[in-house]
Formats: C-alpha cells, sequence, structure tokens
C-alpha cells in the first residue's frame, strides 16, 4: 500500500526517458499493424460472403474505423481510472441487465437492448464482457495473490451473477464470453490447480443438470444438430452440413476469391456473419485458414506479452483475461463453424459482419495499449 | 490491506507468468485442434465435400419428351398436348401466406379442396424454396389475370406443362384411352430414369399399348442452381427425343356418324377394313369425356359417370359379351358345309318348332319357314334348320370352326382391353358348370344362344374374314408411325391362320345367302338394303336379355325398354371386294332387323358414296336380283 501510494504521487514524465511517438498517443504499433492486417483481410473475406454487396463492406469499414477510434480514446485513460471506475461500472452493468429483463426490446424472442429516453440504444451484456473482468481483476488485486478460497468463492460470484442475467435473456453466446473472462481472471490470479480441478469437477455435474432444468428446447436441439447433423439435414442440421462442405470443398488453396460456390449460390447461410470463415476456407484453402490463424495467434501472443509485462497485478490480471477472451471468440466460432461445437452465435472477431462486438473488442484492444503504454517504471 | 504487509509484487508476478505460460500451452493446444479439425475437412475428407458441393449446384433436370400425336388415317388430330398453367407458392420468398392466398382468390378460383391439399403439403417435411402447388388448370381469364399480377405477388410463380387433350372428348375415349397421372403402382413397372419428369402415362387403349412409342426419351440438363433451386445457367445438355406421331386406321368421320346413329341409344358399332384388318370405327355408344380423366377426375364427376345407367365408361365395343344368336348362322353354314354335316341342296321342313328328347324348341316365326334349304335358312333365319344342323354336327365341330373365325378368342393385335367372348365346349362345361353337354346346349349353340358370347369386335372380325373368304388379317388400330419406325415393326406379329375348306367355293355360297338376306324377297334385312346402288351382304341377329340387375330400379317404360331383345345385325359391302364390314349392336333395339339392319347400311352409304366416292375398285351396281 504504502509503495503504491509513493509510486502514485510521482509525476509519470519525470521518471520516464523521452519516449517515442507511440508512447505519446499511447498506442502500441506492433498490435495496431497486426489489427489492421487482420480487420483488411476481414474486409477482403466480408466482400465475397456479402455476394459483392459493396454497401456491406462500405458499411462495415465505416464501423471498424469507428471501433478504432474508440480504441484509440480507451487507451488515452490511464489503467488506474479503470480500476478505481471498476465497481460503478459494475453496479451500472448490473442495474443495467436486470432493467433488460424488465423493460428490455429486441428482436427473435431475444430481450437484449435498453432503450432509454436520451440514450441511443445499447446492450448491457456487451458492456459486462469488459466490466466484469475488470471487477473481477480490481477486487483480487485488492488482496495478497493468490487468493483464498473465500475471496474465489466472491469473485465467481462476481461473475455468475450477471451470467445468470444474461442467461435469462436469452443470450447464451455472450453469458459464456462473459463468464469466461471472468473465470480467466481468477484464473490467473492463480488459484491452485486443485481448486480448478474441483471446479471443473462442478461444471461437469451442472452440465447435465443444466440440461434438464435450464436449457431450452432450441438450445437442446442444437447439440443434438451437433452430433447429428444428418438427422434433420433439411431443418437444424443445413447451416452446419452446408458449412462442412464450404470448408472441406476448399481443399488445400480454396476455389479462389469470389468463387466460393457454397456461399454465392447461396447454400451457406448466414455467410457474411457467424459463418464467414467457412467463406475464407471455401475460397482460400488450407493455407487461407493456416494464415488467418497465425494471425490470430499473433494477435493473441501480443496481447499475452502485454499482460506479462503490466506493471500491477489489475493490469496483469485484466490484460490477460481480455486476451484469452478474443482467443475465446475464436475457438468458438471456428469450432461452430467446422462442427465442433454447437451452434452458439458468436461472431468471428473483427471480421463477421456486425457492430456490436467489433466496438467492444477494439475498446478492450484500447484497454490493453493504456496498460502497455502508461508505464510508471522503467524496466532494466 | 493490513497495515504492516508489503505486496509480494515480484512474487505475484512469478505466479502470472506461470500461469501464462500455462495458457500459452493450452492456446497452442486448442488452436492446434482447430488447426487439426480443418486439416480433416479439407485435405483428409476433401474429396467428400468437394463432391457434396458439386451436388448441391449441380442438378440434373430432366427434360420430359413431348408426347406423340395421335391421328386419324386422313389426318384429322385425335390426340394433342396442350399447354396447362398451374400456379404454385414457394411459402418462403412469400411475406404473409394468408394475405397472399386471400389476394390469390381475387383472381383464380380456390376451392375449399385447393387450400386443404396446400395446407397439407405445407406441413410436410419439404426441402426450403420448394414449391408447393395451389391451382391447376388455369383457364384463359385466370392466365390472363396472373399475367398482369403476378409482380404483386412475390412467392406466387406460374408454371406451364404440355397435357394431353383430346378434340373429340366423347367419341374417341373408347376407343384411344385415355392418359392419366402416374400412380404408385406404375411407378414400380415403369423406368423411373425414362419417366422422370413425365406426369403422365397412358391408362388405356391405344395410349397404353403404344405408350413406349408415344412416350419418348426422356432428356438431360446439368444445370448450376442456387439453394433456392433456380437455375442459373445450363453446363450441359441432351436433347430429349419426342414421342412418335402415329395415325390411326380410325376415320373421324365414320366414327361421328356411327355417334350419331347411336344416339340416344345404347349400343356400338365397329366398322373393319377386311383387306388391312384396319378398325375404322370403333364406336361405343354413350361415351365420356376423356380429358376428365388425364389431370384427374372430380369425385362427383366420377361418381356421376360411374353411377349412371346408361354405363358410358363401360366400352361396349370391346368388353360388352353379348350372346350372337343369329348372326352366326353363316359361319355355322361353313361348319356344316365342310363338315359335311349338311350339304347346299339339302332340305328340310319347318314346322315352327323343332323337337328333341321330349323338350320343344321353337322358331322365332311360329308358324315355321316350310321346306328350307341352307341359303333359305339364312336369308330367312330359320332356327329349325340349324337346332338341327347344330345337333347333328355336334358341339366339338361347332366350337371347332367358330374359333377358327375368332370367337372366344381375343384376337385384335393392338387393341388392349377388348373381352374374349365365350365358345363352349364340353371341357368348358364340365370345367365351369360341372355338367356334361346337353342335346338341348347344342341346339341353343346353333342360334347363337345358350351359352355363347361375342363382342362387337369379334362379330365384326368374323364379318371381316368372312368377307375375306378366310383370309386372315386380325383386326388392329395402329395405320402408321410418322417417322422411322415402320408400322409393321410397332405391330405384335400376326399369328392366325387361314380358314382353308374343302372346298373353297362354299364361301361363294355363304356369301351369296347373306346376299339374299339383304337383297331376296324375304330375306330378313330386305327393307334395309332397299334401294341401295351397291350390293351388301349381313345377317341379323335377335339377342334375348335375360335378367336386370338386382340393385336397379326403373320405372315401368324403362323397365319394358330394358327387357326387350338386343338388335344385332353383321355384314359387308360390296360383295366384290369388299371395302367395309361392320358389326352393330342396339341394346334393347327389339328386332336385328328393324333397328340394327338400318344403321349398318347408313355406314355402307357413308363409307362407299360419301367418303369414298369415286375410289377406284368400287362396285356400283343394281339393287337386287340373285347372284348366279
Amino acid at each position: 500500500m504504502a509503495s503504491r501510494d509513493f509510486l502514485q504521487k510521482l509525476p509519470s514524465q519525470q521518471l520516464t526517458q523521452s519516449r517515442g511517438f507511440w508512447s505519446m498517443v499511447h498506442l502500441d504499433p506492433i498490435l495496431l499493424v497486426l489489427l489492421i492486417g487482420l480487420v483488411g483481410f476481414g474486409l477482403v473475406i466480408l466482400y465475397s460472403g456479402g455476394d459483392g454487396r459493396i454497401e456491406l463492406v462500405k458499411g462495415q469499414g465505416i464501423r471498424i474505423a469507428l471501433a478504432f477510434l474508440v480504441m484509440v480514446v480507451f487507451a488515452q485513460l490511464d489503467p488506474a481510472v479503470y480500476r478505481r471506475w471498476a465497481p460503478w461500472l459494475y453496479l451500472v452493468g448490473m442495474a443495467g441487465l436486470v432493467a433488460v429483463l424488465l423493460i428490455g426490446v429486441g428482436a427473435k424472442g431475444a430481450q437484449r437492448w435498453l432503450a432509454l429516453p436520451g440514450l441511443p440504444r445499447f446492450q448491457p451484456s456487451e458492456l459486462m464482457k469488459l466490466v466484469v473482468p475488470m471487477m473481477a481483476a480490481w477486487y483480487l488485486s485488492r488482496h495478497f495473490l493468490p487468493p483464498r478460497l473465500s475471496r474465489v468463492t466472491v469473485a465467481l460470484l462476481l461473475v455468475f451473477i450477471p451470467m445468470g442475467l444474461i442467461v435469462k435473456q436469452p443470450d447464451l453466446g455472450t453469458s459464456l464470453l462473459v463468464v469466461a473472462s471472468g473465470v480467466f481472471v481468477v484464473f490467473f490470479a492463480g488459484i491452485s490447480w486443485r481448486v480448478l480441478a474441483a471446479f471443473g469437477g462442478l461444471v461437469a455435474v451442472a452440465v447435465p443438470l443444466m440440461w434438464v432444468f435450464v436449457m431450452r428446447e432450441y438450445q437442446k436441439q442444437r447439440v443434438l444438430t451437433l452430433l447429428d447433423p444428418e438427422s434433420d439435414p433439411l431443418g437444424a442440421g443445413w447451416n452446419i452440413i452446408q458449412s462442412k462442405t464450404a470448408i472441406g470443398s476448399g481443399g488445400w488453396s480454396g476455389k479462389g476469391w469470389m468463387q466460393g460456390t457454397q456461399s454465392h449460390l447461396e447454400f451457406l447461410p448466414e455467410s457474411h456473419t457467424d459463418f464467414i470463415v467457412a467463406v475464407l476456407a471455401e475460397e482460400f484453402g488450407f493455407v487461407g485458414v493456416l494464415s488467418l490463424m497465425g494471425l490470430y495467434l499473433l494477435i493473441i501472443l501480443r496481447c499475452l506479452y502485454i499482460a506479462v509485462n503490466a506493471q500491477d497485478s489489475f493490469s496483469r490480471l485484466l490484460a490477460g483475461a481480455l486476451s484469452m477472451t478474443f482467443f475465446i471468440y475464436v475457438f468458438v466460432n471456428v469450432g461452430m463453424v467446422s462442427g465442433l461445437l454447437p451452434v452458439v452465435g458468436v461472431p468471428l472477431p473483427l471480421i463477421s459482419y456486425g457492430g456490436t462486438s467489433i466496438v467492444t473488442l477494439m475498446a478492450a484492444f484500447g484497454i490493453l495499449m493504456s496498460i502497455h503504454t502508461h508505464r510508471r517504471m522503467i524496466t532494466s | 490491506m493490513p497495515w504492516g504487509e508489503f505486496k509480494d509484487t515480484a512474487g505475484e508476478r512469478r505466479v502470472f507468468q506461470r500461469r501464462t505460460l500455462a495458457v500459452v500451452v493450452i492456446l497452442l493446444l486448442l488452436m492446434g485442434v482447430l488447426v487439426a479439425r480443418m486439416y480433416q475437412l479439407q485435405i483428409v475428407q476433401h474429396e467428400t465435400f468437394s463432391t457434396m458441393s458439386d451436388k448441391n449446384r449441380v442438378q440434373v433436370q430432366s427434360v420430359a419428351p413431348t408426347r406423340g400425336l395421335v391421328y386419324d388415317r386422313n389426318g384429322v388430330l385425335l390426340a394433342e398436348n396442350r399447354p396447362v398453367f398451374s400456379v404454385t407458392v414457394v411459402p418462403e420468398r412469400v411475406g404473409n401466406l394468408d394475405e397472399t392466398l386471400t389476394e390469390l382468390q381475387r383472381f383464380l378460383s380456390i376451392s375449399e379442396e385447393d387450400l386443404e391439399r396446400f395446407h397439407r403439403r405445407l406441413k410436410e417435411r419439404r426441402r426450403p424454396f420448394q414449391e408447393i402447388p395451389l391451382r391447376y388448370d388455369l383457364n384463359e381469364q385466370e392466365i390472363a389475370s396472373m399475367a398482369v399480377h403476378r409482380h404483386e405477388l412475390p412467392g406466387v410463380e406460374v408454371n406451364a406443362e404440355l397435357v394431353r387433350y383430346y378434340p373429340h372428348a366423347e367419341m374417341t375415349a373408347h376407343a384411344l384411352g385415355y392418359v392419366g397421372r402416374i400412380n404408385r403402382d406404375e411407378l414400380q413397372r415403369i423406368d423411373p430414369v425414362d419417366y422422370a419428369g413425365t406426369n403422365y402415362i397412358g391408362k388405356s387403349g391405344i395410349e397404353r399399348f403404344y405408350e413406349d412409342l408415344l412416350h419418348g426419351t426422356v432428356g438431360y440438363q446439368h444445370v448450376e442452381t442456387n439453394a433456392r433451386g433456380r437455375t442459373l445457367r445450363v453446363l450441359e445438355q441432351e436433347s430429349s427425343v419426342p414421342g412418335s406421331d402415329i395415325s390411326l386406321h380410325l376415320d373421324m368421320r365414320l366414327q361421328e356418324r356411327a355417334f350419331s346413329l347411336l344416339e340416344g341409344r345404347r349400343g356400338a358399332v365397329v366398322a373393319i377394313e377386311p383387306e388391312t384388318g384396319g378398325v375404322l370405327a370403333l364406336a361405343s355408344v354413350p361415351g365420356f369425356d376423356a380429358n376428365l380423366f388425364v389431370t384427374g377426375i372430380g369425385v362427383e364427376a366420377y361418381r356421376e359417370l360411374n353411377e349412371s345407367h346408361d354405363k358410358p365408361l363401360f366400352n361396349r365395343a370391346l368388353r360388352g359379351q353379348y350372346p350372337p344368336g343369329s348372326t352366326i348362322k353363316p359361319m355355322l353354314g361353313i361348319a356344316g358345309l365342310d363338315t359335311d354335316t349338311v350339304t347346299r341342296e339339302l332340305t328340310i321342313w319347318d314346322p315352327g318348332f323343332y323337337q328333341i328328347k321330349g323338350r320343344r324348341f321353337r322358331d322365332w316365326k311360329r308358324s315355321g319357314h316350310g321346306w328350307v334349304d341352307l341359303t333359305d335358312a339364312i336369308a330367312e333365319s330359320c332356327d329349325i334348320y340349324f337346332y338341327d344342323m347344330a345337333v347333328k354336327m355336334g358341339v366339338d365341330h361347332m366350337h371347332d370352326y367358330l374359333t377358327r373365325f375368332g370367337f372366344g378368342e381375343q384376337t385384335a393385335l393392338d387393341i388392349s382391353g377388348a373381352l374374349p367372348g365365350l365358345v363352349p365346349s364340353r371341357e368348358w362345361k364340365r370345367a365351369f358348370r360341372n355338367e356334361p353337354w346337353y342335346p338341348g346346349d347344342s341346339v341353343n349353340m346353333g342360334i347363337g344362344q345358350g351359352f355363347n358370347l361375342a363382342t362387337p369386335l369379334q362379330l365384326a372380325t368374323a364379318t371381316a374374314v368372312t368377307a375375306n373368304q378366310g383370309r386372315w388379317a386380325q383386326p388392329r388400330l395402329l395405320r402408321q408411325v410418322i417417322g422411322d419406325t415402320p408400322a409393321t415393326e410397332a405391330l405384335p406379329e400376326q399369328k392366325r391362320d387361314d380358314i382353308v375348306l374343302r372346298n373353297p367355293d362354299d364361301w361363294d355360297f355363304i356369301i351369296d345367302s347373306m346376299k339374299e338376306v339383304m337383297h331376296g324377297a324375304k330375306g330378313t334385312a330386305r327393307e334395309a338394303a332397299k334401294d341401295a346402288s351397291y350390293l351388301m351382304a349381313g345377317k341379323t341377329g335377335t339377342a334375348q336379355v335375360f335378367s336386370l340387375a338386382e340393385d336397379e330400379e326403373y320405372d315401368e317404360e324403362e323397365v319394358r325398354e330394358r327387357l326387350r331383345d338386343h338388335a344385332l345385325f353383321i355384314g359387308f359391302a360390296p360383295i366384290d371386294n369388299p371395302k367395309i364390314a361392320v358389326a352393330v349392336i342396339v341394346e334393347n333395339g327389339g328386332s336385328g332387323s328393324g333397328t340394327a339392319a338400318p344403321l349398318a347400311r347408313a355406314m355402307f352409304d357413308a363409307w362407299l358414296l360419301e367418303f369414298n366416292a369415286g375410289e377406284a375398285g368400287l362396285v356400283v351396281g343394281a339393287a337386287g336380283g340373285n347372284s348366279p
């Protein structure tokens, strides 16, 4: 405590040498380049996945530009700001989640949005994707690490209560991402492997209970379809079968840009949103898929590098959790599209068409860059 | 944090670093899983998915061949293919289904049955974007309305298909048969590849017999389609081969004449060209509109046809098995002469009855005909003469000779659905009646009553053979296949032996007797042959009606009518070089000479004087007079 106060009182600039351009603007050039590369690649695929409709690409481009702006803004704020505001943001987020269940609006039978007078429509659950790890990181970093079991329990409660609220919307996909981000914080905080195993055991028990009591019919159907898509090839299994066909028919190097028959002949649904990886796989083949995976891997590794080099517990935990959440996006989407996981409606990060998740992700990257560029101590 | 404790920053850092390492390992592992999965799909199973991808986008569409047309001998169209328009709906492309259906009812008439069928199909499992039929057979107004308003109705499609149409409806139904939608049983029989895309198959008559010829061969198109099934482009194509057009021996003018002659009555007329065996007319009255059956007749309409007392669905010409009565006397005469049972000069005394074993059989003429020889017996239709001859000849000979004329068998080459009639024999009676043959049975057989049954087609056939003096030309409808196939290839082989007599002059003798029927002073049909400009030969007949069907109820008038005898007549003209042989039956017509003979005379006049006037080979001579 004392050391922290002492350090906080020193003006940062006195301790640091002259910083480069990037430090001044609080951006990480490597991550920036990787992100630009990724979204560029994404726009190219989107053009094909959207069947050559340039308006789609233009819309997405604008959205991406705005998201980059958000990233820059978030990068300017000192991580200490995030740490201080974490509990308040958490309360606001929780209020938002409760409000959504009571007065929320939405489409397709799901209430996910809040339309308050004077404010633009927003999804509280999206907010929670950032706020929950922040809260968990704040709570755990206040005390010794690794945390005691009691603290772990509290942290987990902080994570699972919002998850429960989100599940009720219903929005299984987002709830899983929120849980993942929170659990990663706990993991990085250093809970013992034994506790982790016990926790894993709990989950294993909970899953069948969830199947019977919590999961809705369509969610159960999705799992069944995953295991045997051929049982309903014209109905529920259609997406998976078409997706696998698209991917498999790509071969080593794909059919060529804009030449994908599965997507362009309308066999593959959601070809510009959730299933866009299949378009990539069909048109650019195994080589294309490897390239994409490689790009994502580099981004995640860079983020983990930032996390390791962060200068306080809060920043480390938060950075680690955000990096791994990003990975979860990739793993779940690609796993779903290739038939390894049931369909849960998780978009391919920064590539799938659609605005909300891009903004949230870029905000997260902004936080990461903030953590990386607001340094109090020079590492010698 | 409690005062006095320091955070172990370095320690926390180390923990974090260890965790990060663990995470990176898990990360790489999971990425590896994804990559491995992609490898499995894209490399290991590439062939499978490549094929599936092609299967998706490449569809083999069959191109149905156009059905061959059917003409009569003069090129009059008897069966053609007309475009019929139907409306289908693709529910996925329709905004609001109920609204659209309501909207459609402004332009189309949609029955409750149609809507019910539509909604039923809607619930069944179907491919996404597959269309569901709503209404078939739009009329011209509806087609026009749809053309104008289709753009207002997304998801609604108008399809055209070629459907069989019979311009002469009632008159050709029994002769041609008809096509109908393929049912499940037929699906088992046919080659599914060749019939892909075809909805109709011949159900009866010519349409059925020459199905292979008329159907043609299916063609193919490899097309690229999108998921909506919309064809984007044709990749490969193999044209369909249309069915062969055929022309029949039928003469529509003669057929029309037969129908008008039988108007208001029930009966049949069969006319055959003796030289070729070609069927010139095949009329069964009343007929029915075959077009109703093509797209599927409604329940009400079918019930009406089926329950009508006149039985329009019953093909009397081919399936009406009547006792031939006196019409077979000429044939039995041939038998008698050839077996030496009687001679040309033999005369017997006809007192009006015949007694055998204590039972009396009467002549139709109560007082009898007096002294008669064979010619008289035929000309005046004397029953006693034939009773006597029949008993003396015996059933075995009678059976033998009658079958040589085609009775008791189906002898037509390409007329499906014809029944064989019945020529009784000892064996038959043993087998079916479990009784021996009695002399009384021969008596009845001698005048064509008893167990004998013959169809109008068989009567006409036997008449044609007689006209040909024993030479067999099996009756056939097909005259010509327009194109490469000669008719002889399409027709089954002829198998019947000519009737060879010990004395071929017997033919002339019997034909002469038949001429007496028409032109002689005592001939039973002399009224009908009055003022003819050519010589004709014939024989009248009357068949007794035995019983009413149990479930029929009539008023008195009708009862009396339907109990009357059937009127029969066979004949051919002209005697030298016959051009037409005719068999007529008028149900409940009373007397053969009164009702049936004039009808046949009208047919002769029509054929010889009207339709073929001026043709070489026609003998136009004075009426009356005895032949040498």
